[in-house]
């Protein structure tokens, strides 16, 4: 099978290329590189004024299956990240049964080779049923194909049980994913905590549940000389505290999510229950210590953290409703919106901050354009102005706060292993 | 004088100095009715109103109801334990079903917060926040208002201090934002960790202080403080509440104005937060609040109602 891109501008972090040319496919690896390569029995397509860049890869996502099929499904969920110009996509554990154990990753892997358009990388709960007390069979998901370790949507309370997981995680070559919260301080909140929370009269989650927790995580994987990796960072005290420890030599990195440097806590002023995510939306100060934290690199790439809902469940008093905000297909034009446009990152720093990052802190031999490399490619009109509508969304779930929103930048195709997985051209 | 446009009465954050000056004139205008050997008048003849408590209450359930009645609305009460939220069906639903059985207007009263703003979006009755969460509590707020209105004739520059869980209050929160635009000046005062977070962004002074609190107190007005907020380890114990911000008349008669006036929306913790000899003293508006209860729910039930018959007529 041959795919020949013509014309394309090609953006790639790892060899910094930024250059027109044309990428010819075989068998789902990228054969060559070239200004006007022939179009041999290839099928061809014109990318002509489009940009051509690495797959991105959302480290963060949640499809629900197995467990939640009527929010989101395998199938679903990458034709949602295929629309968003994803190419590889993270799954959290969170799912009923959870990710724990080697059957529920090996049946993710096998759902995923049934849907056929992206790869999906499972990753494994870090304690058994995500309960925060005795570690998962951490060996066996390594063996099934679990590519990190989390207990997103939960903090590991037990700073015992989280040094003994990165200590035994590193000796498999896991990375441990922490989704810093101290429940505690966090219980009963259902936004941020601050003017705007006590004007509603919200419950309040304090940044400090953030803050902690990462400074902890930071001081264990500091003491026992593992990496972390630090779940949507919210707060600019968190992004502050990775920048130091990175410096410091302790082996950290971290990610943060599209709706964290767009909204602040306004946004919920109405109660709207699909602004209801957690981390909570922030200030305004957190917005521009992430887009700092982006540029410098402190943060090393941009999740969705994708977590869809069903309309009826989010459509219930605040205090009742899940926390999530569905983000594939958004991601991109947000990041464009509010980042690339607004001259935040350039776009070969949002190559690297989508794409090339995430493999490396995964240890992916993926996230580049170059010859011989997976053909993973993104084809993107970076002037492309369109609104986002609850219909058009292919997820299963449309729990945006961003529907009515005009954005520029928009993916029109996604090649994945090759093949056009997504083409916004029909 | 302002028209009124508005269909529901959610809080008093969003209304003008002008609207929330035309209830007052308005409430002012009906307190004669509850003094009348034959308290009704046909105002509201023909119109239907579901009180939906999710909450107990006593004080506002029935105030709200003898409101409706004295301006000949038909009333209809529905509480959690008889609706059918017990059987699974959602608020949204419960509200559509009440919607299509033709009522103009839902009195709601509900432990979470911004509820009212939500189920206003989907049905067209009126909706007459009667205390949502820790949010706002309008009537309450408004009564208030009134109260000391009555006494001072004016709230420009009365000093109000709130006093006690201020975190946890929506009657706080709509005293503070209707006292500030009719241009009185506000305290609150509580223990620290029953003050919320940037409060003071609301243009309040706070203190932690009770008797900074008395000090230079036109009106003090005392919030209910409640055992659970002890059990989840927000004060050391009742006994210490009372001792540190528990109002009493020795209190009152070192610190504060010898004309203060001490207010308290109910029910009393009586030797809590208020000594008998306060609440039931000279100082007292608690029952002059009840009273005037009456009055300002009459004018918000006309007010709201005459704005939605207005609207479907455009």
């Amino acid at each position: 099978m041959r795919l020949l891109i013509k014309n394309a501008s090609i953006i790639d972090a790892r060899s910094k290329r930024d250059e027109k040319a044309d990428i010819l496919i075989v068998d789902g690896k990228i054969s060559s590189i070239d200004s006007g390569i022939a179009a041999k029995d290839a099928e061809v397509y014109d990318a002509k004024g489009m940009l051509a860049v690495p797959g991105f890869i959302d480290m963060h996502t949640h499809l629900r299956e197995p467990g939640f099929e009527y929010k989101e499904t395998i199938l679903s969920g990458t034709q949602a990240a295929a629309r968003g110009g994803f190419t590889t996509i993270c799954c959290m554990p969170n799912t009923n049964p959870v990710a724990d154990n080697q059957g529920v990753i090996e049946f993710i892997i096998s759902q995923n080779r049934k849907a056929g358009l992206i790869s999906v990388l499972p990753i494994g709960a870090i304690t058994k049923a995500q309960q925060g007390k005795e570690l998962s069979e951490i060996g066996d998901l390594k063996s099934a194909g679990a590519v990190a370790l989390s207990d997103d949507g939960k903090g590991v309370m037990n700073a015992e049980v989280m040094r003994r997981a990165m200590e035994y995680a590193s000796m498999v070559d896991l990375l441990v994913i922490s989704h810093c919260e101290d429940t505690n301080l966090a219980a009963g909140g259902v936004m941020h905590e601050g003017y705007v929370s006590t004007v509603l009269g919200l419950k309040g989650i304090p940044r400090i549940a953030e803050i902690a927790m990462a400074a902890r995580d930071i001081e264990i994987a500091r003491f026992t000389g593992t990496r972390l990796h630090i779940a949507h960072v919210s707060c600019k005290e968190t992004v502050e505290l990775v920048r130091r420890a990175k410096k410091e030599g302790v082996r950290v990195s971290c990610e943060c999510c599209p709706h964290h440097f767009t909204l602040t806590d306004e946004a919920v002023k109405d109660y709207d229950t699909n602004t209801k995510v957690n981390p909570p939306l922030r200030e305004p100060d957190d917005l521009r210590a992430l887009k700092d934290g982006l540029k410098d690199g402190t943060i090393d790439c941009i999740a969705t953290d994708h977590a869809p809902h069903a309309e009826a469940e989010k459509d219930v008093e605040f205090d009742n409703a899940p926390f999530g905000i569905t983000g594939l297909e958004t991601a991109l034009g947000l990041v464009m919106n509010e980042l690339v446009c607004k001259g935040e990152l350039t776009l070969m720093e949002m190559v690297e901050r989508m794409s090339f990052n995430p493999a490396r802190i995964l240890n992916l031999d993926k996230g580049y354009i170059a010859e011989g490399a997976d053909a993973d490619i993104t084809i993107i009109d970076p002037n492309k102005k369109w609104v986002v509508e609850k219909e058009a969304f292919l997820s299963k779930s449309h729990n945006s706060p961003f529907i009515g929103m005009n954005l520029t930048g928009k993916v029109i195709a996604t090649v994945a292993a090759g093949r056009i997985v997504y083409n916004a051209a029909g | 004088m302002s028209e009124w446009t508005r269909k529901d009465l959610l809080g008093l954050e969003e209304l003008s100095t002008e609207e929330i000056e035309l209830i007052l004139s308005t409430a002012a205008s009906f307190k004669e009715i509850s003094t009348r050997a034959v308290k009704k008048v046909p105002t509201l003849r023909g119109k239907t109103i579901v009180l939906f408590f999710f909450e107990p209450s006593t004080r506002t359930r029935s105030s709200f109801e003898i409101a409706a009645k004295r301006l000949s609305a038909d009333t209809l009460n529905i509480t959690t334990s008889s609706s059918a939220i017990q059987k699974g069906e959602t608020l949204k639903d419960t509200f559509k079903n009440i919607e299509a059985m033709q009522v103009d207007c839902i009195i709601l009263r509900h432990s979470s917060s911004g509820i009212g703003h939500t189920l206003s979006k989907c049905v067209t009755p009126s909706i007459i926040n009667a205390g949502d969460g820790c949010h706002e509590h309008p009537t309450q707020g408004l009564l208030d208002m009134f109260t000391i209105k009555e006494k001072k004739g004016s709230l420009n520059n009365v000093k109000v201090s709130i006093i006690g869980d201020i975190t946890h209050s929506r009657v706080a929160r709509s005293n503070i934002w209707g006292l500030k635009k009719l241009g009185a000046q506000v305290t609150v005062c509580g223990p620290r960790t029953l003050l919320p977070r940037d409060i003071d962004k609301l243009g309040v002074k706070v203190t932690t202080s009770l008797p900074e609190a008395l000090k230079s107190a036109d009106v003090i007005n005392v919030l209910r403080i409640q055992r659970e907020r002890q059990e989840a380890g927000l004060f050391p114990s009742l006994r210490e509440y009372a001792i540190r911000f528990g109002v009493t008349r020795e209190k009152l008669e070192r610190f504060a104005r010898k004309d203060v006036l001490v207010m308290h929306p109910g029910p009393l913790n009586r030797g809590i937060e208020i000594t008998p000899d306060v609440a039931d003293g000279s100082y007292s508006l608690i029952l002059d609040q009840v009273t005037n209860g009456i009055a300002v729910r009459m004018a918000v039930l006309y007010l709201t109602l005459q704005a939605n018959a207005d609207g479907e007529e455009e």
